[in-house]
């Protein structure tokens, strides 16, 4: 009996020698030499893998990182500029700060402002919706609610408003990583700037379309008008395909054009007060007026030196 | 006018749905129970009551209350189970071990992978093969078929457990082997449920293969083998291997070749990888008859495969228009 | 036994209820709208402007391209705008709408019925016919015939192959254009065999319109006796199964050769063309009559009058709906083509292509998709694939957006028939998700193509 014990232990630890050798040898054999500071940047980084970055995870980033010559090519969108500093100061480089970015839905059609033409019936993702045809509702341009963008987002920020029928953003959650504009079919979700305390303006519609069929289509819809655009004091509007886009590199925050915007579909979100319209317009009326006049002044003094 | 429909191609659909294919099954099914209730009377219809009615009702609770899903037991999945489990048991089984095999096969096998066509094992197999190791006892006491209203049950062996036990005990297999296969071919012969009527199994898996439910593949490679292997064997050595006849028809080799290894789920989907599944299945079946210490061996045999499944699957593919 | 394809295919019902209605010549609706993106290759560039007077047949657009093809006008009268205007799935496409003014023809078009089964063996002359009427493939895919007869240098045809299966239930426009334009047809099939300079042509039918391979055979053996053009071409009865009018099926079927992946039917010796192009053909040929209009099937269970029409080309739908009656309380969806690749039409004021087949109405009892379930790995997508598939593998690959173990399992081979879906017990929408990933994949395999070319032009 105890012979056997004495046997059994002797077999186990032998055999526990040899496949340590065993896995010893194989373990140097195969020893894959790596620059220490990819583990480093790795440890650094928050280890979503969302790929926000244009890498594939946040290892084949730090891969990319600690090869490169700078960081310009390279910023983590999940992490931000908190994270950036980290790995510059592992690799020896400078960053830059960017201005924290959100992601933006850019489709205002809900369920009352643009209703339901006819009845999908395959399958739920966008995506096959798209290439199938225009969507089901009068607007070939706008959110197609079947919610790519909210299974594409890893980080929970995004949710369907069974209300409206259209994506909502957490700007908590949001992280900027970009997932949800690459699964959006129709280029609706766009990553803007946060702006200061988090305020920011944007044209909620991406509808090309003629203004009258627009209308027919939606009644929250950009009907391409172009008063926004007359508005503008700081050339911040961009107006091409009859919709407008407010350049949120050079919006100043006035909310004159949301003022005016006949449609509604200019949004103003993190504003602490809403906005007393009939002021802006009285406003801006009142320095068009005044602009006019002296337009007028100086067409008679230009007049008045030719006589 | 209402809304028009959209929807991408094709925009019609075959006259066919999971629930069609597994009522198919249940209906293949039918005439092996009728002949198993006639003959083993009312504790096999407690049997296969209690087994179909803990599966379904498992099947529910399970999915509504735990999985927070719709329920599924619709698809009519979780009867055939119940009543495979059930023709894999004595009918001498008391209730409470049939509904512990239920919960193995249903809620262990079944639901624990993500239910229906996610499992990896055949729910009902690895059912019995739980209750196989757990209660040896009372799985392998065999009533001896008697009428519906039959006096005293004598209890016996199998034909492939007296065998076991003879070669075990000495006997020349010549005096162990009943060699009236016509009556292994109708009834008569002690076993499970899915073990006394070969014929009236046949019957069903004829019909399974006229309504296309299933492809004869895996059945018939499962056969050949076993028929090879156990002629070579027997040719080899006479007095210690059984023949193929004896084989093919006792034990749960109809039962579980027809209706067990062609369970679509934990089936190959390739033609060639079915027929290497079933090639499989027919030699560890004949292995584990022939060496190991159970009479009979083909749930191991279709649970071993099983695991190799996926592996088959990758290995194995349709063959593609216009690549060699 | 009839020959057929060897790989999967099903056996939905035929349902071809309007078989047996003669071919009728819709009336001129008051306005058309001509897409000038009709074919597959670039859109035509339109050559005439708002207000422009125009005859039936005069070409209104030229090709934009080398695959490409003229437009001509199917009507006459005033042009009245050329716009984006929405298609039958609601996106934008350049249209030509003309205000129809009485029906008068364009200069040097034979109007007349008379048949000419002599033409000339110049087969330069005859393609240049071929693409100055216009005339694209009316089998579903509208690739411009003039380019599928001009075969790249070094490969040769050895056989043509005219497709008369109709294997989509309910289309009975081939089948109708046999019976009743059947020698127009079997002149169009010498013509396109004189084009492509071969010996060999094969008409094939599927066995269950034996009344139009008995025509056909009868009409050739006549033809055979006058002319030498009309000898080497035959008819072949097919097995009936579904995609069996599928270019590469219905190589596979007469010829028993199987095109590569990614290769071309010529290069297995095969062209494959149309029963309504062949007969597109004679008339562009024949009668210098450039393909203005097509017979469309209108049908469904729930239609009160089942037709067969020959509409001119732009005609609205909702014109052709109103024609027969009006839109069926019951029908709750509305199909251009077949029911296994038609497309379901969600604009009705969108009018018809030179490729429409077909108006199909279906009830909802018919179409509406069953509820989604589990997969129960019962294999009956791949054994109904024609291209021997396995959609349920690419159905799980596609979910989980592995491109290349897409690629390495041929996505790019489907031909979206749609056998996997119509098959599947659990009704998964696998063709949906399948042809999402072999768009994606067609495309990397594009770019990559882009790419060597760039890097060996280097």
């Amino acid at each position: 009996m105890s012979q056997t014990i004495i046997w059994t232990i002797v077999i186990i630890a032998v055999l526990g020698l040899v496949l340590a050798l065993v896995l010893w040898f194989i373990a140097e054999k195969f020893k894959v030499v790596e620059d220490p500071r990819i583990d480093e940047v790795e440890k650094v980084m928050p280890g979503a893998n969302c790929g926000g970055c244009g890498f594939a995870g946040c290892r084949a980033f730090a891969d990319s990182a600690v090869k490169a010559e700078n960081l310009d090519n390279h910023f983590c969108p999940v992490g931000g500029n908190d994270v950036m500093q980290k790995v510059a100061a592992i690799l020896g480089h400078e960053v830059k700060a960017k201005a924290p970015q959100v992601a933006v839905v850019r489709c205002n059609g809900t369920c009352e402002a643009r209703p339901v033409v006819n009845d999908y019936d395959g399958a739920a993702t966008c995506r096959v919706k798209a290439a199938l045809y225009s969507g089901d509702t009068g607007c070939s341009y706008g959110c197609l609610g079947c919610g790519d963008c909210v299974s594409a987002c890893q980080f929970g920020a995004l949710s369907m408003d069974p209300a409206t029928g259209l994506p909502v953003v957490d700007e908590e959650k949001c992280t900027a990583c970009g997932a949800c504009v690459k699964a959006c079919p129709k280029a609706i979700i766009e990553l803007r700037a946060k702006g200061p305390r988090g305020m920011r303006m944007f044209v909620s519609c991406v509808n090309k379309d003629k203004g009258p069929s627009v209308k027919k289509a939606c009644a929250n819809a950009c009907i391409g008008c172009g008063i926004c655009f007359k508005t503008c004091t700081h050339d911040a509007i961009v107006f091409d395909s009859n919709v407008a886009y407010i350049d949120y590199s050079k919006c100043k925050l006035c909310r004159e054009c949301e003022a005016f915007c006949p449609t509604e579909a200019i949004h103003a979100v993190n504003f602490p007060k809403p906005l007393d319209k009939d002021a802006v317009k009285a406003r801006v009326n009142e320095r068009k007026k005044k602009a006019a006049e002296a337009a007028a002044a100086a067409q008679t003094t230009v007049k008045e030196d030719k006589q | 006018m209402s809304k028009l429909l959209v929807s991408p191609s094709p925009h019609i659909h075959a006259d066919v749905s999971t629930s069609a294919l597994m009522r198919d099954v249940v209906i293949a099914l039918i005439p092996a129970v009728l002949v198993s209730v006639v003959f083993y009377g009312w504790s096999e219809l407690l049997v296969l009551g209690v087994s179909v009615a803990s599966c379904v009702l498992l099947e529910y609770l399970v999915t509504r209350f735990m999985m927070h899903k719709p329920s599924t037991i619709g698809d009519l999945s979780a009867v055939v189970t119940g009543l495979l489990l059930a023709m894999n048991l004595p009918s001498s089984t008391p209730w409470w071990i049939v509904f512990i095999g239920a919960v193995v096969a249903i809620c262990v096998a079944k639901l624990s992978f993500g239910g229906l066509g996610q499992n990896v094992f055949n729910p009902a197999i690895a059912g019995r093969v739980f209750l196989l190791i757990s209660f040896p006892m009372q799985m392998t006491t065999w009533e001896a078929p008697q009428g519906l209203f039959g006096a005293d049950a004598i209890s016996g062996a199998t034909p492939l457990g007296q065998v076991k036990e003879g070669l075990l005990a000495g006997t020349p297999l010549s005096e162990l082997v009943n060699s009236d296969y016509l009556s292994m071919l109708f009834t008569n012969i002690g076993g499970s449920a899915g073990e006394i009527s070969a014929l009236a199994l046949l019957a069903g898996f004829v019909y399974l293969l006229c309504r296309r439910v299933i492809k004869p593949h895996v059945t018939l490679s499962i056969w050949a083998t076993v028929a090879l292997v156990s002629l070579i064997f027997s040719l080899a050595a006479p007095e210690r291997f059984t023949g193929p006849l004896f084989n093919l028809l006792t034990g749960g080799m109809i039962l579980g070749s027809c209706f067990m290894a062609t369970d679509y789920v934990t089936s190959p989907m390739s033609v060639v990888g079915g027929i290497v599944y079933g090639i499989g299945i027919g030699f560890i079946t004949m292995m584990i008859r022939y060496f190991g210490s159970y009479p009979e061996g083909m749930s191991f045999a279709i649970l071993l495969m099983n695991a190799v499944v996926p592996l088959l699957n990758m290995w194995f593919h349709q063959k593609k228009y216009g690549r060699a | 036994m009839n020959r057929t394809f060897s790989i999967g295919g099903v056996h939905p019902h035929d349902s071809k209820i309007s078989k047996d209605c003669a071919i009728e010549a819709l009336p001129l609706p008051p306005t058309v709208y001509i897409s000038v993106a009709q074919h597959i290759g670039a859109p035509a560039k339109p050559i005439v402007a708002p207000g422009d007077k125009v005859k039936v047949g005069q070409p209104i657009a030229e090709p934009g391209g080398f695959v490409s093809a003229f437009i001509h006008s199917s009507v006459s009268g005033t042009v009245k705008s050329i716009a984006p205007r929405a298609d039958l799935a609601g996106n934008k496409q350049m249209c030509i709408e003309i205000a129809v003014e009485g029906d008068e023809w364009y200069e040097g078009i034979d109007t007349s019925d008379t048949l000419n089964t002599d033409f000339s063996d110049d087969n330069k002359e005859i393609i240049e016919k071929i693409r100055l009427g216009g005339i694209v493939g009316l089998g579903g895919a509208t690739f411009p015939t003039h380019v599928k007869l001009s075969p790249p240098p070094g490969k040769v045809c050895e056989t043509l192959i005219i497709n008369g299966c109709e294997c989509e239930p309910y289309l009975t426009s081939d089948y109708r254009t046999l019976l009743e334009k059947g020698p127009q047809v079997v002149t169009g099939t010498a013509i396109l065999k004189q084009a492509l300079s071969v010996d060999k042509a094969v008409i094939a039918i599927e066995e269950n319109k034996p009344q139009a391979i008995e025509y056909i055979n009868k009409l050739l053996s006549d033809l055979r006796k006058v002319s030498s053009k009309y000898t080497g071409i035959t008819v072949m009865s097919l097995r009936k199964r579904y995609p069996q009018g599928g270019e590469k099926q219905l190589i596979d079927a007469v010829m028993h050769r199987q095109v590569k992946s990614g290769g071309l039917p010529i290069d297995v010796g095969a062209v494959v063309q149309n029963v309504g192009t062949a007969l597109a053909v004679y008339d562009a040929v024949q009668k210098r009559k450039p393909l203005i209009d097509n017979t469309i099937t209108v049908t469904g269970e729930c239609f009160p009058r089942q037709a067969n029409l020959l509409v001119r080309v732009g005609t609205p739908l909702s014109f052709i709906i109103d024609y027969l009656g009006g839109m069926p309380a019951d029908a709750a969806k509305v199909i251009s083509g077949g029911p296994m690749m038609g497309k379901a039409i969600s604009n009705l004021d969108a009018a018809t292509l030179k490729g429409t087949s077909s108006l199909l109405f279906l009830t909802e009892k018919q179409t509406r998709r069953r509820p989604e379930s589990s997969c129960i790995r019962c294999g009956r997508c791949a054994d109904a694939c024609p291209m021997g598939l396995e959609p349920f593998l690419l159905n799980r690959l596609a979910h989980a957006g592995l491109t290349d173990e897409l690629e390495k399992n041929a996505v790019q081979d489907c031909i979206e028939c749609g056998c996997c879906l119509y098959s599947c017990p659990a009704n998964i929408p696998l063709l949906d998700h399948i042809r999402q990933a072999k768009g994606q994949v067609m495309g990397i395999i594009r770019a990559r193509a882009a790419a060597a070319k760039a890097a060996a032009s280097k």
